[in-house]
């Protein structure tokens, strides 16, 4: 029998690695996607309290309005992410985070 | 689930790293499914493991990565990382274990499989303005990569 604690315990250790891979990882792109990990985590937490959340056998439809919208900024923001990042290693030519150290166009 | 989120966070290749978090993404529609959120599972294989990931392999084959080379890893930095996440794990545990509301058994839905018109009538009814603007913010982002992939960018 799985409680609301249990997705809620998966919904953190999916947001913790998504934090640990940002924090410890070197390359842009992979820094990237654990961003994005990070938010499907908070998806997860979003629909498990919708779901648990029920009155009266009538289930509260908000959580999964925003878990909607969440996806949906989340693809846009992959999508200027990724320009950036192209155009970066356009004048750069490297993906590690460590030789992105000048704001210099 | 969790595995294939581990296989992100750890391994070389970005290829690799990009598979796994598809796999992910996909897990996490099943659990979606397990949730009853019949809608916002199919939207998740669609969009975000669909159209998102694939997106971002055709950007790491267009600038045609290669596994990370090793560099000197700065050891004061990888155990702050490491600190802050297992700090971040534990206090949810202990969150989680002390407050009882969380433990109940899942609750009685009366009607499974009509979350898609509940979710249209919540979204079309109290979110109509958020709706209109997440439109305009899309078309916005579009320009926005069109522009930024331009050659010269002045």
């Amino acid at each position: 029998m799985t409680t609301l604690s249990h997705y809620l315990m998966a919904s953190g250790l999916l947001f913790s690695l998504g934090l640990a891979g940002v924090m410890l990882r070197r390359n842009i792109l992979i820094i990237f996607m654990c961003l994005e990990m990070m938010l499907s985590a908070v998806n997860l937490s979003l629909v498990a309290f919708s779901r648990y959340g029920i009155v009266n056998g009538i289930q509260n439809y908000d959580a999964q309005v925003l878990v909607f919208f969440i996806i949906t900024v989340a693809a846009a923001e992959v999508a200027v992410g990724l320009a950036i990042i192209v155009a970066l290693f356009r004048s750069r030519q490297t993906t590690h985070s460590e030789d992105l150290n000048a704001m210099k166009f | 689930m969790i595995a294939f989120g581990l296989g992100v966070v750890t391994l070389r290749s970005p290829i690799s790293c990009a598979m796994c978090l598809v796999s992910s993404f996909i897990c996490l529609a099943a659990v979606f499914v397990t949730l009853d959120a019949f809608f916002i599972a199919i939207v998740q294989v669609l969009v975000a493991a669909g159209a998102v990931m694939v997106l971002f392999l055709f950007i790491i084959m267009l600038l045609n990565l290669q596994a990370e080379e090793c560099r000197r890893v700065k050891l004061g930095v990888m155990l702050g990382g490491t600190v802050v996440v297992l700090s971040f794990v534990v206090l949810l545990s202990q969150a989680l274990e002390s407050s009882p509301q969380f433990s109940k058994p899942i609750p009685v839905l009366m009607a499974p499989s009509q979350d898609v018109s509940m979710i249209g009538m919540t979204l079309f009814h109290s979110f109509n303005l958020p709706f209109q603007i997440v439109g305009v913010l899309l078309l916005v982002a579009t320009v926005g990569v069109v522009l930024l992939s331009r050659r010269t960018l002045r």
